[in-house]
């Protein structure tokens, strides 16, 4: 069966839901293919635990349905849906040993001793925690319990694994360890997963498919790579990856490139990604690794609109190293990342550089508007 | 060099000086006289004036099938009391821990603690006004064609266990609700998303969680109903038969202080092996216990 033909895991369709005046999830579709990784990524407040709890069954939509598997979840409660969600917090059961955990559901199910405790056995193993079985949950690293509690879900063999922000309560090393972890394991089960983050790196690296999500709409869903070469809102451009945002009005049109000029009155060029009129206020998005820096003219790409400006500071991060320039004329700050070849590595603070950006790279908005 | 054995006896001595009041209260009220009632509970007089070392006050309670009778029955209307208390405690704790939010919560609290703002007496007395035959709901009862003409509903085992229970609520609802408000609600929405229903969930996951609260209510209420003497005496009348009683009649009405003495150490050796059992029962320790109370 191919994938995009056979019935999607999850199918969303015009879910709304409706906290007193705020609208948390405004009509919002989409459906999830089996066996992919689907990110909801967007800021805190944004609707997307409201979603995810939605699926899990903990909130009821007021309008619309939720599709799991083909079937409607309409009056279905959580412990009758197909579905298991890891916790934020993991939500382990402290008072039982870790095999005990994960042998929790298939005693729900009415699965007998014996065979649960070789089921959660196994499934420990192939998480990587084979003979932790009889642990204590407190005797666990955070990495440890993130995959109990994975392990616990996966048991039960759900057609769908909702996982709300498993990743945020562990440090910054452990979390890019379990960012692989979480992608290796859901390529080995083969489990759809539905992720909810508002760390966008996170989203980038897992996922097959990303939903931003912003005011209970989703701004754009697409691949990693579209949200973040082909942002379809200027939400999506601010929010995914890092990006310099330059508002201005539009001066002129030459094709699809906008000439925008800043209230100051620099004048850079950017791709319209809808069509903008001259004269209206626009958002323009420079990515830092865009832009080129150059000591001379020479030094830039040929036919790139060049720009000057002083070395603010600079921002040493290893391969994510960026200087923060002022454009000599307008003081506007412009960020740009250092060449990964160490070259510009003598870079000093007040320094005169020049740079230049491929107008194509940058992408030019109408001023405030987002869409769903 | 060694600098830390000054700071450290100053530091002990510091200790011990503000827990001098305490340790005075303990050894003044609760050590000295438990000390002096055992040394009376183990003479007999054999004339006036002429006392024996001897255990025949303990042999008069063994010999004496209605001591034996009343004691065994003050410790089963105790436990029954307390488990009662624990039944009705525990959805209470659960509202006000798990349900009701802000200022609710806070309300239902203190309806819990009105009652105890009356002394004991004036409680009790209520209730007999209530549940005398010439009182308020024997009244209603005939008013409402329930019975024809007005029960006594005083001076029942029930009337007892009622105004038990009445009485103890609170001392159970208070370490419930801290042991309940400290239990994570996602866990019980895990158990619930892999599959629980409300009754494995309450045995799997609140109980256990609420162990140490639980038997801190229970210890604490069957401690106080065990030794309760107005409740049992007013709502029970001559009927009542709490081993208290005894001890004050002992004491007061027949002047017998050693059988009195006897009486109350037997009453303290059942307290402390009732607790005992509870915990080894519930699995839990002494001191992570008292920490909920």
């Amino acid at each position: 069966m191919n994938a995009t033909t056979a019935t999607p895991d999850l199918k969303v369709s015009s879910a709304v839901k409706r906290f007193g005046d705020h609208l948390a999830v405004d009509e919002l579709s989409f459906s999830v293919a089996r066996g992919s990784f689907f990110s909801i990524l967007g800021p805190s407040g944004c609707g997307k635990t409201t979603l995810l709890r939605m699926i899990a069954g903990f909130i009821q939509p007021d309008a619309g349905d939720i599709l799991i598997g083909g079937r409607s979840m309409r009056g279905v409660a959580p412990n009758r849906r197909p579905v298991n969600m890891v916790f934020q917090q993991l939500a382990l059961f402290p008072m039982m040993s870790v095999g005990e955990n994960v042998a929790f559901g298939l005693a729900r199910r009415g699965v007998g001793r014996a065979e649960r405790t070789g089921k959660a056995a196994e499934m420990l193993e192939r998480v990587g925690l084979g003979g932790a079985a009889r642990k204590k949950v407190d005797e666990l690293s955070g990495g440890q319990r993130q995959r109990v509690a994975i392990a616990r879900s996966l048991v039960l063999e759900p057609t769908l694994l909702l996982l709300d922000e498993p990743l945020g309560a562990l440090d910054l090393k452990l979390r890019e360890h379990m960012k692989i972890e979480l992608k290796q394991l859901q390529a080995a089960f083969g489990t759809t997963f539905v992720y909810i983050t508002h760390d966008q790196s996170e989203a980038l690296v897992l996922s097959d498919h990303v939903g931003v999500m912003n005011h209970g709409r989703f701004e754009q869903l697409g691949t990693p790579q579209q949200l973040y070469y082909e942002p379809a809102t200027p939400f999506v451009a601010g929010f995914v990856g890092a990006n310099n945002r330059i508002t201005g009005r539009a001066r002129a049109l030459n094709g699809s490139v906008v000439e925008v000029a800043t209230a100051d009155g620099w004048v850079i060029h950017a791709r319209a990604s809808t069509p903008v009129s001259v004269g209206s206020a626009v958002e323009a998005f420079v990515r830092p690794e865009a832009a080129t820096l150059g000591r001379t003219a020479a030094e830039l790409p040929a036919g790139q609109p060049s720009h000057a400006g002083e070395v603010e500071s600079l921002l040493f991060d290893g391969a994510n190293s960026a200087v923060l320039l002022r454009e000599s004329a307008t003081r506007f700050e412009f960020r740009i990342a250092l060449p990964q070849t160490g070259r510009y590595a003598d870079l000093k603070v007040g320094e005169r550089i020049l740079f230049s950006f491929d107008p194509d790279r940058a992408v030019c908005f109408p001023a405030g508007v987002s869409h769903g | 060099m060694d600098d830390t054995a000054g700071p450290a006896w100053q530091r002990r001595l510091m200790v011990g000086l503000l827990l001098a009041p305490a340790l005075l209260w303990l050894f003044a009220l609760i050590v000295l006289p438990h000390v002096d009632l055992a040394l009376l509970s183990l003479r007999e007089r054999t004339a006036p004036r002429e006392y024996v070392t001897s255990l025949a006050q303990y042999r008069t309670f063994f010999g004496e099938p209605l001591y034996w009778h009343i004691f065994v029955r003050t410790a089963v209307m105790s436990l029954i009391s307390t488990l009662l208390t624990l039944l009705i405690a525990f959805p209470i704790a659960w509202t006000i821990a798990k349900l009701a939010r802000g200022r609710l919560g806070t309300l239902l609290f203190i309806v819990c603690l009105i009652p105890f703002w009356v002394s004991e007496t004036v409680r009790t007395l209520g209730w007999m006004i209530l549940l005398r035959e010439s009182g308020v709901l024997p009244g209603i009862l005939v008013h409402l064609g329930i019975t024809a003409v007005p029960v006594e509903l005083l001076y029942h085992d029930a009337t007892i266990l009622v105004g038990l229970v009445y009485t103890s609520l609170l001392f159970m609802v208070v370490p419930l609700v801290s042991s309940l408000e400290s239990l994570d609600n996602s866990l019980i929405e895990a158990a619930y998303d892999l599959g629980g229903n409300g009754l494995s969930i309450l045995r799997q996951i609140v109980i256990p969680h609420a162990l140490p609260g639980i038997t801190a209510g229970c210890i604490v209420v069957f401690m106080l109903t065990l030794g309760n003497y107005l409740t049992p005496t007013l709502l029970g009348g001559t009927s009542s038969q709490w081993f208290t009683e005894q001890i004050y009649t002992q004491f007061i009405t027949r002047f017998n202080w050693e059988q009195g003495a006897a009486f109350g150490f037997l009453l303290l050796a059942l307290s402390t092996s009732m607790v005992w059992v509870g915990l080894k029962l519930s699995g839990q320790r002494f001191s992570d216990v008292m920490r909920r109370t």
